[in-house]
């Protein structure tokens, strides 16, 4: 391809979007800049620190590694989206109730990493809890909190399923 | 889930009835920022907003001989290339001093690099474009004509004579110098059965927030206006300096604040380029955004620590400690940071030095020179983690050297608790702290003695685990003499405004600001508590120079102790106002009234007597029933600063667990523990995690973090695949304790929280690798960051 700009249609959080995107924009930059879905944030863009994490067709993605021009025909999703479907609403409870963010930029990718590890079922320890969490980087918490707060929702759906 | 326990506090002048002070109640803001709906600087569009990148040196020194930007002005979506000549004559430089530091000195400094670049990074030519790709793409075009000078990087050879002058009117490269001396320092040492000298290197490092520096300026030509957004903990200081340089009256520049992704001491000084935005907002007229990226915040955000210490500790056979001797060198870069200076952390590592200890004996030397790498500032716990390792890894080596258990030479050496007020040798005075009570109390958390047993028990196994700890003293809510004495124009005190609204709930608006750390939740419970409704009543205004009380902002652990203090007493001030104009309608004593949970109520009986919306409806909407002459006052603003004291000193102490892998020289942190004291706790779960991430960040500095430059001022690990921070699998779980010795100065009582975590770690991890490694015969450690590479150098493997 040789094109700068292309054309993309793609699901984002469940309404469709057809945008043209020059080929070098972003997953993260294209939803913050032409979508305005500033609840996926940008804290490296070299794929390190997890702030930017989205889910695309279902998986959980660095949006500063991955090309909008790559997700035409995907769907994605991201925490306004998954906020208003209330699928991990526990999870941002007991953030809330632990303590768990503190600036709460690094929140937004923290709780869509977590919700994978808590979909897969099962029960983590806490190490395996750290481990999931080991791509997502939290400078206000020092992870305990987070950690006691994924925990806590493992062993609630545990309960309850 | 360990959430703390959620009851009333049963005490004293707070234990009002609803009261929140002692809650563990969730902050307000935290549903926003869970949702993905908060609004960081970086999120903040406004129309025809336009966005800058800079062209930045790639030399650590060099002369600016042109710049062509022909090239660069062709680019699609280019709206102004602009040189550090051309923004000269749109914003002054600055000189970053302060009278109080005697001797200390520095150079104009300007918003983009003029004939000159003096760090690699600086900002050197700013391209204005409609997106921040295409200002980026348009850097790539200037062409800069440089000539390369020779950098003075290393810090032991920037006094030489045959070391170039950074800058030439400064007459040398020494920025600043300090020399203490208290007691009999040479007898203490002549007579001292050991006498432990080494000398200690602490690495550059940063504070790497998630969220980078961000700026949006708008000059509104019509209402000659500049409208900033940013990313700050400090609005009032930031509206006073960037009117003050851009020829504006103070009132002519609004800050405005909202969520920030992460402070810590980072987001508190004035960086050139956000100077450079707000100047091109008013040269161009029109809305500027500047977003550091995680490349330049490497290189431009403030760096701290690098220092270099000799040090010695005298200690008698018995266990006393009888001297501490220390000489700092540190390099700040080429320019001290405005407005708080580069002299205030080794300023602070000659203060803290020997702090919790009761001996008189101390001499201190710290000279603070200039270097062509980027600048060092401010950042959590200033001068804490250096001056507490220092001391505390001191204190262990002595006490391998007499034989004595570490907690049993702290025993011997830390004020007694019952000792205040005094003051240390280094002339610090403290009010009243709790060291005996916290190293009793973290001994029985740990269970210390098992611990050693086990380590022994491992031990014979071929498992090498160290136990460490760090006692520790924090500066908290700072007076004037912090930087008002010295001629800074940033305030001590704080203020709070509460007002009814017309439906019985009340807005407080704050000096202090939200980084994170729950500012907004304290400042809610002292109100909520004082005046006498429910949190779910009140609503917190931050960060808004326009519409909060004049106050500092966010720093030296201030918020909750000033900003807290101030809201309880506007609190109770409206108390005050309300029931006077129940006491009116009800034909009441008001002195026989209360507020408990929203209802005006007999003071004795606790009967209810009319609720806060009809004292509000009355008294907006039908003043003609209230007597002649009557007025209702349903606004109160109070300030606060400390008077009696210039800091309120908390203490407290930490400890490590860890495993050394002696093949390899990695480290596995097993547990760690602090027990602090910061006075009386408004909020026991906000206290904690401020504990828990700052001892993080305090690991951090021990185990990873480290500007790494190289000889010609490069700095070779900018990125954060090569400059690593703690992620969650590194990372241990923490215990909490605290010990509660309130401060008089204020009704609260509350001293800061926010960096003792921070200024413990570092010490009390080496203290632990040490204790580890000590029985291998290695070396005894004093360098962090504490890599796998030192640990195998320490046992003679590599």
């Amino acid at each position: 391809m040789t094109e700068r700009f292309h054309d993309i249609a793609l699901t984002v959080n469940g309404e469709a979007v057809r945008e043209r995107v020059d080929a070098r924009k972003t997953l993260v930059d294209f939803l913050r800049e032409d979508l305005s879905l500033t609840g996926s944030h940008v804290g490296c863009e070299h794929g390190v620190c997890g702030a930017c994490t989205v889910r695309l067709d279902g998986v959980i993605v660095r949006g500063c590694l991955t090309l909008a021009v790559q997700c035409d025909g995907a769907t994605v999703e991201t925490i306004e989206g998954v906020s208003d479907l209330g699928t991990i609403a526990d999870l941002q409870a007991a953030f809330q109730a632990r303590n768990a963010l503190q600036c709460g930029f690094c929140t937004p990718g923290m709780l869509l990493t977590a919700a994978e590890l808590l979909d897969a079922g099962a029960m983590p320890s806490r190490e395996k809890i750290r481990e999931h969490l080991s791509g997502n980087y939290c400078r206000c918490t020092g992870y305990h909190a987070i950690v006691d707060a994924v925990e806590a929702v493992a062993r609630a759906r545990a309960k309850h399923p | 889930m360990k959430i703390a326990d959620d009851v009333p506090s049963a005490l004293s002048a707070l234990d009002r009835p609803n009261s929140y002070i002692g809650r563990s109640v969730p902050r307000p803001n935290l549903a926003r920022l869970t949702q993905g709906r908060a609004q960081y600087v970086s999120d903040v569009t406004l129309p025809r907003m336009a966005h800058v990148a800079f062209v930045r040196s790639p030399y650590a020194h060099a002369r600016i001989k042109g710049i062509d930007a022909t090239a660069a002005k062709t680019v699609p979506g280019v709206i102004a290339v602009v040189t550090g000549a051309e923004l000269e004559k749109v914003i002054t430089p600055w000189v970053g001093v302060l009278t109080h530091l005697k001797g200390l000195k520095s150079a104009p400094q300007h918003a983009i690099a003029v004939e000159r670049a003096c760090w690699q990074g600086e900002a050197v030519c700013a391209v204005v474009a409609r997106t921040r790709a295409e200002a980026e793409d348009a850097c790539a075009l200037v062409v800069i004509d440089y000539e390369e000078l020779d950098p003075v990087t290393d810090p032991e050879t920037a006094l030489d004579a045959a070391t170039p002058v950074i800058h030439a009117s400064l007459g040398d490269n020494l920025t600043f110098e300090r020399k203490y001396e208290a007691g009999e320092v040479d007898k203490a040492f002549a007579e001292a059965d050991e006498v432990v000298e080494t000398t200690f290197r602490f690495g550059r490092h940063t504070g790497v927030t998630n969220e980078p520096r961000a700026i949006v300026a708008d000059w509104n030509a019509g209402d000659a206006r500049m409208t900033v957004y940013q990313g700050t903990q400090a609005p009032h200081m930031m509206q006073n300096l960037f009117a003050k340089h851009l020829g504006l009256e103070e009132h002519q520049v609004r800050l405005l604040t909202k969520d920030v992704g992460g402070s810590f001491g980072i987001k508190v000084h004035t960086y050139a380029d956000e100077m450079a935005t707000v100047a091109l907002s008013k040269l161009l007229r029109r809305p500027v955004k500047f977003v550091a990226d995680r490349i330049e915040s490497f290189v431009t955000d403030i760096h701290a620590r690098d220092h270099r210490i000799h040090a010695k500790i005298a200690v008698k056979r018995d266990g006393t400690i009888t001297a501490f001797e220390i000489d700092d060198l540190t390099g700040i870069g080429p320019y001290s940071v405005y407005p708080r200076t580069s002299g205030i952390e080794a300023n602070q590592v000659v203060n803290l030095v020997g702090g919790p200890y009761k001996c008189p004996n101390y001499r201190a030397r710290a000279r603070v020179v200039f270097q062509n790498k980027n600048v060092m500032c401010q950042y959590r716990a200033v001068g804490h983690p250096i001056a507490t390792s220092v001391t505390e890894n001191l204190v262990e080596m002595a006490a391998a050297a007499i034989g004595m258990d570490p907690v049993e030479i702290r025993r011997r050496n830390l004020f007694a608790d019952d000792a205040y007020p005094c003051a240390s040798a280094a002339g610090l005075r403290f009010e009243k702290l709790s060291h005996h009570a916290s190293l009793d109390k973290i001994v029985h958390m740990m269970d210390y003695d098992a611990l050693r047993a086990e380590q022994a028990s491992l031990r014979a196994r071929g498992i090498h685990r160290g136990i460490g700890f760090a006692s520790f003293i924090e500066v908290t809510n700072p007076s004037a003499a912090f930087y008002g004495v010295g001629g800074a124009r940033i305030s001590s005190q704080d203020g709070a405004t509460v007002r009814l609204d017309a439906t019985g709930a009340i807005f407080v608006a704050t000096g202090v600001t939200e980084q994170g750390q729950g500012a907004e939740a304290v400042v809610a419970q002292c109100a909520a508590s004082a005046f006498g409704v429910p949190l779910d009543k009140v609503r917190v205004i931050t960060g808004d120079t326009d519409n909060v009380p004049y106050g500092g902002g966010t720093w030296a652990s201030r918020a909750a102790g000033i900003g807290g203090e101030a809201a309880w007493q506007a609190g109770k001030a409206l108390r005050a106002n309300v029931l006077a104009v129940a006491g009116s309608i009800l034909q009441a004593d008001p002195k026989a009234l209360d507020i408990r949970n929203g209802v005006v109520v007999d003071a004795d009986t606790g009967r209810e007597r009319i609720g806060l919306d009809e004292v509000a409806r009355v008294a907006y909407y039908r003043p003609d029933t209230l007597p002649p002459g009557f007025q209702a006052e349903l606004m109160a603003t109070r300030h606060y600063v400390p008077r009696a004291w210039p800091f309120a000193f908390t203490n407290g102490v930490q400890a490590s667990w860890l495993e050394v892998d002696t093949g390899t020289g990695f480290i596995k942190l097993l547990k760690h523990w602090c027990v602090e004291d910061c006075g009386t706790v408004i909020n026991p779960q906000l206290v904690d995690e401020q504990v828990r991430g700052g001892v993080v960040q305090g690991i951090g500095a021990a185990l990873f973090e480290h500007c790494v430059y190289d000889e010609r001022g490069q700095l070779i690990n900018g990125n954060m695949a090569d400059y690593l921070v703690p992620m969650a699998p590194e990372m241990p779980d923490i215990e909490v304790g605290h010990v509660v010795s309130p401060t008089a100065d204020s009704e609260l009582g509350a001293k800061g929280a926010g960096e003792a975590g921070t200024a413990g770690a570092p010490g009390c991890v080496v203290n632990a690798v040490n204790d580890a490694l000590r029985p291998l015969g290695a070396t005894v450690i004093t360098d962090i960051p504490l890599t796998p590479d030192v640990v195998l150098g320490a046992l003679g493997k590599v």
